[in-house]
């Protein structure tokens, strides 16, 4: 534990160290040797002797408790163990008392270990987390008469022309105007699979430049870069906090001084009306004061959340605030975007339906000869799964029937290729395909030879996703479109999504999750989920707002509460999985911690008895030590 | 005008709540973050009585947590 102490941090390891040599010594000539008894006013001689050590050991927390009360700020721990600790002293002057003045010296002794094992557990978790935070450039290779030169990401205008070489991160946003190579995006999105670019791509701060020597043209000052960007909204984060973390804070302003009051009425009233011992009474009242410190949940609440949102960040999850950690874990509803969001959001051909004695790939071919010259994103879609080469010499005639689809000759044969608008006129008699999509109908010499289907694809692990966060509790999903009922249908199926509201203008997606948020069960969130184009308003009037994909969009990270960087399905869930843990760990932290204080103080009352001192630190370092480890596990992403 | 501050020296995130709360009142200051985690002070304050508000915040930082210094 010596390595990753601060200068300050080791001092005070130094002065515990000097304090338990001298507080063991005296233990052992008092208890072995009985050394103090021998002496005559022993008593005295012992209370001048634990004072040597109870004073190196705490001397700046009496200062502190001094000069709290002097600002005006008491009721700090400081001052709690200053009362506790003094009072122990000051058994002695109760002639039938037992003397406490080696549980005092102790108390403080291992309150300030105790003290000091929390200073470097909340350092190690916050460097942890600064860890995972460093993906700032330090610099950018700008060309500058004719010499590649240094300069500050900061310094670079935008428009210029910057050099990012292997194994250095892409320090400012822009455009690959030459070379080719293989970014490393895994510290931005968590995605190991590594992106290609070249000329004319688009490139993100960030990301490590792995292969190849690459010029990029900047498209954005450094303020407003990716990389700079995350880091505003990590960093930010803890400023939106959680309703359990307020909690806390409100929970401390009144606990404290409480349990102090409460210690006075137990030290002066119980031996006044319930006949208990002077000595007894103020020795529970003590017990009282030291465990009263709500350390363990001030500083591990806070400590959880900033680790889940750190935790988070490292898989490309930017959470806005522990306040959105809190509700996404009670979110029990999810409504989702279909289009980018759960599909891919471009055109493919989904299956190719010959007729009999026809090859699908010659129905294919004659499809994407036809569509050679058209820029119809269905055209577009025909050509990329046509693998042949496209012999312009081949066609002549081409007319376009617009709404209908185009007519041309290829190879000396007549093609129709388009919808059954196409077909009714030409009168080639089609039939229709149980996939559901649209349906380009193809005909050769005036004879129906099949159809091709294309669809919207579905993202890869998009039914994973749904399954995964049935699993983490999400007891409804919903998906809302703007597309026709039939293809909603269809891949709500595919994916096992409950309920599909389709045919919505954007508008009406707003009023959808209106009328989810007003079925909403007692306690139950909504999340909307949506790729961050044209659903701004969605993202915000749902419980918490989550935007897919945002790599480089502004308005998405401007609108949502969670961002995911990438825009994989999958990722929801994980997002899902890191705001339960967290907020499983925050309140076995709080149930814990509030409970074994309640065991203390109940076990300290005069008429039990039963809590020593050594009990009372416990409860106040001890437990705050257990909660503070218990928050970093909230560092590790749940698989 | 806006301008984050570094902090050195341990702050608990209660003493750290209790300062904002105390700077958030502060005439003239718009917004204010004293975050415990990040070790990071940010003050949002007039520009005519930016000079005056950050000694006020520096005093209550002082006040609370002494052991806590603001690098300014």
């Amino acid at each position: 534990m010596a390595r990753g102490l601060t200068k300050k941090q080791k001092k005070t390891r130094n002065r515990i160290l000097v304090a338990l040599a001298i507080f063991f010594a005296l233990e052992v000539a008092e208890v072995g040797f009985e050394a103090f008894d021998a002496l005559p006013n022993g008593l005295w001689f012992e209370f001048a002797a634990f004072l040597v050590p109870y004073l190196i050991a705490g001397y700046d927390v009496l200062k502190k408790a001094w000069h709290g009360i002097v600002h005006h700020q008491p009721f700090d721990e400081n001052l709690l163990m200053s009362i506790a600790t003094i009072g122990a002293f000051a058994l002695v002057f109760f002639p039938e008392a037992e003397p406490h003045m080696a549980e005092g010296a102790a108390v403080m002794l291992f309150y300030q270990v105790g003290e000091l094992f929390e200073s470097y557990a909340v350092g190690k978790t916050r460097r942890s987390i600064a860890d995972m935070m460093d993906i700032a450039p330090d610099y950018a290779n700008v060309m500058h008469d004719g010499e590649l030169v240094e300069v500050d990401p900061s310094e670079v205008a935008v428009g210029s022309e910057i050099v990012v070489k292997p194994g250095e991160r892409v320090p400012l946003d822009g455009v690959v105007i030459s070379g080719m190579s293989q970014l490393d995006t895994s510290a931005l999105t968590g995605e190991s699979v590594p992106q290609v670019v070249e000329e004319g791509v688009t490139v993100v701060s960030g990301c490590v430049n792995m292969t190849g020597l690459i010029t990029v043209r900047t498209s954005k000052p450094y303020g407003e870069s990716t990389v700079q960007r995350i880091l505003e909204l990590v960093e930010n984060a803890s400023e939106k906090k959680a309703r359990t973390e307020n909690f806390i804070t409100r929970f401390a302003r009144y606990y404290t001084p409480i349990v102090v009051i409460l210690a006075l009425v137990i030290a002066i009233i119980s031996p006044l009306f319930f006949g208990s011992t002077w000595s007894a009474s103020v020795k529970s009242a003590l017990v009282f004061l030291v465990v009263s410190c709500p350390c363990a949940l001030v500083i591990s609440v806070p400590l959880s959340f900033f680790a889940g949102i750190g935790a988070a960040s490292r898989v490309g999850i930017l959470v806005k605030g522990s306040s959105y950690l809190e509700t996404l874990g009670a979110a029990d509803t999810i409504a989702f975007d279909k289009t980018g969001t759960l599909t891919k959001g471009t055109f493919n051909v989904v299956a190719v339906h010959a007729d009999e004695e026809i090859d699908p790939d010659l129905l294919l071919s004659y499809a994407a000869y036809a569509e050679a010259f058209s820029y119809h994103p269905i055209a577009l879609s025909v050509r990329e799964s046509y693998s042949g080469v496209i012999d312009q010499s081949k066609i002549d005639h081409v007319e376009e029937r617009s709404g209908q689809g185009v007519y041309a000759t290829v190879d000396s044969h007549q093609v129709l290729v388009g919808n059954d608008k196409l077909m009714l006129a030409e009168d080639v008699p089609y039939h229709d395909c149980e996939i559901v999509g649209t349906i380009l109908h193809v005909a050769l010499d005036g004879k129906y030879i099949g159809h091709i289907v294309i669809a919207d694809v579905v993202k890869e692990d998009a039914a994973q996703a749904i399954s995964d966060l049935h699993a983490a509790g999400i007891k409804k999903t919903v998906m809302l479109t703007g597309d026709k009922r039939e293809v909603a249908d269809a891949v709500a199926k595919r994916i096992g999504i409950d309920e599909v509201r389709a045919q919505l203008l954007p508008q009406g997606k707003v009023s959808c999750v209106e009328d989810l948020l007003a079925e909403e069960r007692e306690g139950g969130k909504l999340a909307f989920v949506g790729d961050g184009i044209n659903d701004a308003p969605v993202l915000m009037r749902a419980d918490i707002g989550i935007a897919m994909g945002a790599m480089g969009s502004d308005a998405a990270i401007e609108a949502a509460d969670i961002v995911l960087m990438d825009d994989k399905p999958g990722n929801i869930a994980l997002a899902m999985r890191i705001a339960r843990k967290t907020m499983r760990i925050v309140w076995q932290n709080i149930v814990f911690a509030i409970g074994v204080k309640i065991v203390i103080m109940i076990l300290a009352l005069p008429f039990i008895g039963i809590a020593t001192m050594w009990l009372a630190v416990f409860g106040d370092v001890g437990v705050a030590i257990i909660a503070i480890l218990n928050s970093m596990r909230c560092l590790r992403v749940p698989k | 005008m806006r301008k984050v501050y570094k902090l050195d020296g341990d702050i608990c995130a209660n003493c750290a709540a209790k300062i904002q709360a105390k700077i958030e009142d502060l005439p003239g200051v718009n917004k204010v973050s004293v975050n415990a985690m990040t070790y990071k002070f940010t003050l949002d304050a007039e520009d005519a009585t930016f000079s005056d508000s950050l000694k006020k915040s520096l005093k209550y930082f002082e006040d609370i947590e002494p052991d806590c210094e603001v690098l300014v």
